[in-house]
């Protein structure tokens, strides 16, 4: 190693100007929802209580890590990406212990001076670090089964954590490494046959159960009949069609409606009911009578979609080039929940409208093909599936995010990387991104 | 082996733009091709306030003006801030009790929810405000709010200027073009209601941006799409308010009507209908109490007899008589006639005289101011057995023309709402009447030539009567409006049907002088001999219309100077007795006002005299009675239900109130505790009643 070494060099400046261009857009969409006429927003801004000034700091904070994160060497990341996981995992069980309360789930360790650190954050990091770790081994071929389970219960750890702290939104993230561990060799199949899952649950929420299983059916036939040739030779196509064709039903009948009643909450049938655009009956719930018994909540409303409704005429109501920059009225009148955060999208979709959207879009699958550009040239495995770990959770926050802002996935609470509001958030971001700079500054040398 | 898997980078970058084409297409769905999401943006984030402008003003023949807007204040409250109310302070200022207190406030929120501003308690009187104004700080969430307020200086005319009210559903459907909206005002009767649209001038609408708690968060746009209201446009009007006054003060204590029309215009100088009210008491906050008593009331203070009143004109008709007998050629001035005491031509109806001496019906001068049944029979029959008609029924058919000309039996199209047209009836009703067009004739309706039968008038097509006679043929339609403010097309197009001469007969000048001439005598050595304006010749025609009901209805019809006449009247007096005794003296009253501008020492006598003399009928009377009775009676119940409702409020409080602040705090509609405690009291309440004021009360409520 060459001491004194310039930390630009070999940096990918694409990279740090998307992101600083990201940053700003957040700073500037929190400024438009926190804006109010009238106010002097300069002595707000000063005075450092408004939620744009404090992302602002974090921004600067951030700066202040990232370049500490290209000063140091890479070859510290592989060396310590298990311990760092095992830290996390540490802290993630730590906060069942000293975990404080913020909107229901009890994930936050207060930090002092009012910040609080939420582990599950964090672990996204040295997950995506420790699974580069393991798929570089020397020793680790992906295409047996048994390592494929290893490198899914990397995964699995902080993600079962999570959802024992109630945030199902941090949870699903981890779903995103099957990107990365597809792209490593995993079967195809589990990809077409997750999707072919997705589509059939989606199905049963839209379809009669009676009509829905008559469609399985034909198709059912339909490929019996396409397959009688080769069933003459292979039997056991018929058996596997039909095996399939059974289990089908059998979710969609039984399995699914199971679920929706007796495992989720009321609300969690609610909002994934909502967002195919039905009702549901809370009545059918098993939890809400159970406590409906038990006294402590009231009966069930009706359906409430209010979020949805509004961050949809937020952005509908912006049109094809938008209200303009602090002229969009239900930004102003804080018509949409928790819009600096996980529903910051409608601020920019109400203020500049469908181009500003495009943009903005624009930028981000910039960001994401620069990453998958980034991770193809990579050398070493570790910074490969370090890349396409970081391309995954960020596509991921991005779609589910956006898509839950626009009606069309239920809503989980996942902020906008480097544009929602918040510390841990801005930070956790920050570091994935340049980790894997730093990391490809140095592509030149095989990390194991 | 990443060489093995290189294509995948390509496959998850085609599933990544796949997701983002998806993202792309519902934006563009979204804000591209859906409009609903627009309309709801801005049904969410932006409020249109009203601005009212101020109602147009009304005012008398000398620029008074008869009714004037004044501000008055609304106690409006958003209940979700008026946390840390001092309610016991509020309460004593209102007078309310705090149970009160919540049950408005639970209403307001049911009503109108949590968030949003409703009336506490609207149009504050001047001493409450002051009251209020003081302790506001004590009150958060509270504010006054301003309205305007109509009020009437001279404390006339109420029946003329009408009432403005907030509009009703049925109101917002009929007018739904002209844009009304819960919460406006708007005329209800009276000239009020006919000009409304001049009256009340343009809207201004301010557009604010709202938060999501209805919250005003500053102006929408700069403002740039607010418009400025235009204030409603003043009125002037013929009337006169001090004749106003003095007519309503002469009708005071009778049923009965009086209308002066200026017969060179058509503009109406008074016009009273008695018993009529203080139009103050029908503004602001004294409307919800009077309201309802005067809408129940027997003697029915807001029904204008001058335009709804429908009376026999008995003798005041015979002047119309022998016009339509001239213009028809039938007879002349000359005409004369001997009457014995009595009309005897048609052998079964044989009409009385109250004249018997030779040559009192020589002419037309001598039978008017002799006011001759016999003589105004003949002409009459005279009339409907027109040869050039054929039969009588189509002599009737004529004469029913004549009178429609001369505006009886047809609306008058004055300038106020709901006005009568009276009746002159068809011969179907007669057919019907007598069992067939061939089964009467000139005879069976002998009365009608003297003012009776089925015909009758309403004071202001009799005034309008006379106007006709004091111009020598022609008028124009009575109305209140002169002029109105900045005149425009439309409106002039409006006026001009006030502005039209309607030509009615094409008598000779001589033998109009007859009829004038013979009014005129009247009111020399004829029935109204006793009644004199100082200064001033008139002309006038007493009238003494039957009454099946009870004493006779006093009439009197007169317009004065008797050459250049400037003020025609009509006054009927209902069962006032001789046309010469109670309605002669208003007429005489009103004329000398209007004229001399001033009353004589006599006159004001008169005044005096007539204003005392009571000629309510009895059975009215008798009501009025009954009714402060019941009254009573329901405050001695009252003052029962609250000493026991205080007896046992110390035993229910604690009950009471967690149960009703828990509903305030969840907003949700009230539990039927507390209407049991009451109801349960009121049974109570009634037991205690002694038995015979237990008995009043059944007896009003069957």
């Amino acid at each position: 190693m060459i001491k004194n070494k310039n930390i630009s060099q070999g940096v990918d400046y694409p990279m740090i100007w998307l992101y600083s261009i990201l940053v700003a857009i957040g700073v500037l969409c929190i400024f438009m929802v926190e804006y109010r006429e009238g106010g002097n927003w300069f002595t707000s801004f000063i005075g450092g209580k408004t939620n744009y000034s404090k992302q602002l700091f974090f921004a600067g904070f951030c700066a202040l890590v990232a370049t500490f994160i290209l000063l140091t060497d890479s070859k510290l990341f592989t060396a310590f990406a298990n311990l760092m996981y095992a830290f996390g995992l540490l802290l993630m069980v730590a906060t069942f212990f000293i975990g404080k309360n913020i909107n229901g789930s009890k994930s936050w360790i207060p930090m002092g001076g009012g910040f609080n650190l939420q582990p599950a954050e964090l672990c996204k990091i040295f997950t995506a670090l420790a699974l580069a770790k393991f798929l570089s081994r020397q020793e680790t071929d992906f295409s047996k089964l048994k390592f494929q389970l290893i490198g899914g219960a990397i995964a699995i750890a902080p993600a079962i954590l999570s959802i024992l702290q109630h945030e199902l939104g941090l949870a699903l993230v981890y779903s995103s490494f099957l990107i990365a561990m597809y792209r490593e060799g995993l079967p195809a199949q589990i990809l077409i046959f997750g999707s072919s899952f997705g589509v059939l649950v989606i199905a049963s929420l839209i379809i009669e159960p009676n009509i829905l299983m008559i469609i399985l059916s034909v198709i059912a036939l339909v490929l019996i009949y396409f397959a009688r040739r080769q069933a003459r030779r292979n039997k056991g196509i018929i058996t596997a069609i039909l095996f399939i064709w059974m289990v089908s039903v059998g979710t969609q009948r039984f399995v699914i409606p199971y679920i929706f009643n007796n495992v989720f909450e009321c609300y969690q049938s609610t909002r994934i009911y909502s967002m195919v655009g039905k009702d549901y009956n809370c009545a059918d719930n098993v939890k809400s009578l159970k406590k409906q018994k038990a006294g402590n909540e009231k009966a069930p409303r009706k359906p409430d979609d209010y979020n949805v409704r509004q961050s949809k005429i937020a952005i509908g109501s912006g049109g094809f080039v938008g209200k303009g920059f602090l002229k969009g009225t239900q930004t102003r009148g804080k018509y949409v929940p928790e819009q600096h955060t996980d529903f910051i999208f409608t601020s920019l979709g109400e203020a500049f409208g469908f181009i500003g959207c495009f943009i903005f879009l624009s930028i981000y699958l910039a960001l994401l093909f620069r990453i998958v550009q980034i991770a193809e040239r990579q050398r070493s495995t570790f910074s490969r599936v370090y890349a396409y770990s970081v391309v995954s959770i960020l596509f991921f926050h991005i779609a589910v995010n956006v898509s839950m802002t626009i009606g069309l996935f239920p809503i989980v609470g996942i902020p906008l990387p480097l544009v929602s509001y918040g510390g841990s958030s801005l930070l956790t971001f920050t570091i994935l991104i340049f980790i894997l700079l730093r990391l490809d500054a140095d592509r030149q040398m095989v990390l194991r | 082996m990443s060489v093995f898997n290189q294509s995948r980078g390509r496959i998850i970058q085609i599933i990544i733009g796949l997701v983002f084409i998806v993202i792309t297409a519902q934006l563009i769905n979204l804000q591209i091709f859906s409009t609903q999401y627009k309309l709801a943006a801005e049904n969410n984030a932006i409020y249109r306030k009203i601005i009212y402008p101020d109602r147009g003003i009304i005012f008398d023949r000398k620029k008074r003006a008869l009714l004037e807007n004044t501000i008055s204040f609304d106690l409006v409250v958003t209940p979700s801030e008026s946390k840390g109310t001092d309610t016991a302070a509020l309460c004593a200022i209102l007078g309310i009790d705090t149970t009160e207190y919540k049950k408005r406030m639970l209403d307001l929120i049911f009503k109108n929810t949590r968030v949003r501003p409703s009336v506490f308690e609207p149009l504050l009187n001047a001493e409450l405000y002051a009251k209020l104004t003081e302790n506001m700080y004590k009150f958060p969430g509270f504010v006054l709010s301003e309205r305007s307020v109509r009020t009437y200086p001279f404390n006339t005319a109420a029946q003329l200027l009408g009432y403005i009210a907030e509009v009703d559903t049925s109101y917002l459907r009929k007018y739904k073009h002209l844009g009304y909206e819960m919460g406006d005002y708007a005329g209800m009767s009276g000239l009020e209601k006919t000009y409304e649209s001049i009256l009340m001038g343009q809207r201004g609408i301010k557009r604010f941006i709202r938060d999501n708690k209805s919250r005003i968060q500053g102006p929408y746009e700069n403002g740039i799409f607010d418009t400025i209201p235009v204030a409603g446009r003043n009125l002037f009007t013929s009337i006169d308010v001090e004749v106003q006054q003095l007519a309503e003060q002469l009708l005071q204590n009778k049923i009965g009507s009086a209308v002066a029309i200026n017969p060179k215009t058509g503009g109406i100088i008074t016009m009273v209908s008695s018993p009529t009210y203080n139009p103050n008491v029908l503004t602001g906050n004294a409307r919800r109490k009077n309201w309802g008593r005067m809408v129940m009331d027997t003697a029915k203070p807001m029904y204008n007899r001058a335009i709804k009143g429908q009376y026999p004109p008995g003798s005041t008709f015979k002047p119309l008589g022998a016009l339509v007998a001239l213009d028809q050629g039938l007879v002349t001035s000359d005409y004369g006639i001997g009457c014995g005491g009595g009309y005897g031509a048609c052998g079964g109806v044989f009409v009385r005289c109250e004249h018997s001496n030779a040559g009192h019906a020589a002419n037309l001068r001598l039978a008017l101011a002799n006011s001759c049944n016999s003589y105004f029979s003949d002409v009459f029959r005279k009339a409907l057995d027109n040869k050039k008609w054929g039969n009588p029924n189509q002599g009737y058919l004529k004469w029913k023309e004549y009178m429609n000309a001369f505006g009886l039996g047809r609306r008058l199209e004055v300038d106020l709402p709901s006005e009568d047209k009276a009746n002159i009836p068809d011969t179907s009703v007669y057919n019907k009447f007598f069992g067939g067009a061939r089964r009467w004739n000139s005879c069976s309706v002998l009365t009608l030539g003297i003012g009776q039968d089925k015909m009758t008038a309403t004071p202001l097509q009799m005034a309008n009567l006379m106007c006709i006679i004091a111009n020598r043929g022609y008028y124009f339609p009575p109305h209140f409006v002169d002029s109105i403010e900045n005149e425009q097309v439309e409106d002039t197009v409006l006026m001009n049907k006030y502005r039209s001469k309607h030509v009615v007969t094409n008598i000779a000048d001589k033998d109009y002088q007859a009829v004038n001439d013979g009014m005129h005598d009247v009111t020399v050595y004829g029935t109204a001999s006793h009644i004199k304006i100082p200064g001033i010749e008139y002309c006038a025609k007493t009238g003494t219309a039957q009454n099946p009901h009870g004493k006779n209805h006093s009439l009197f019809v007169a317009f004065a100077p008797k050459d250049n006449p400037t003020i025609a009247v009509a006054v009927v007096v209902e069962n006032g007795g001789y046309g010469s005794v109670a309605a002669g003296p208003i007429a005489g009253l009103i004329m000398e006002k209007f004229l001399n501008d001033t009353l004589s020492v006599a006159g004001k006598a008169t005044a005096e005299r007539i204003t005392n003399m009571d000629l309510v009928p009895q059975a009215i009377k008798n009501w009025y009675t009954r009714k402060d009775a019941e009254r009573a009676a329901r405050l001695a119940k009252l003052a029962l239900e609250e000493a026991a409702e205080k007896d046992e409020a110390e035993n229910i409080k604690e009950n009471n109130k967690s149960n009703t602040e828990a509903i305030l705090e969840q907003g949700s509609k009230p539990v039927g505790n507390k209407k049991d405690s009451t109801e349960k009291y009121k049974i109570k309440a009634a037991l205690i009643l002694s038995e015979d004021k237990k008995k009043r009360i059944g007896g009003r409520a069957q």
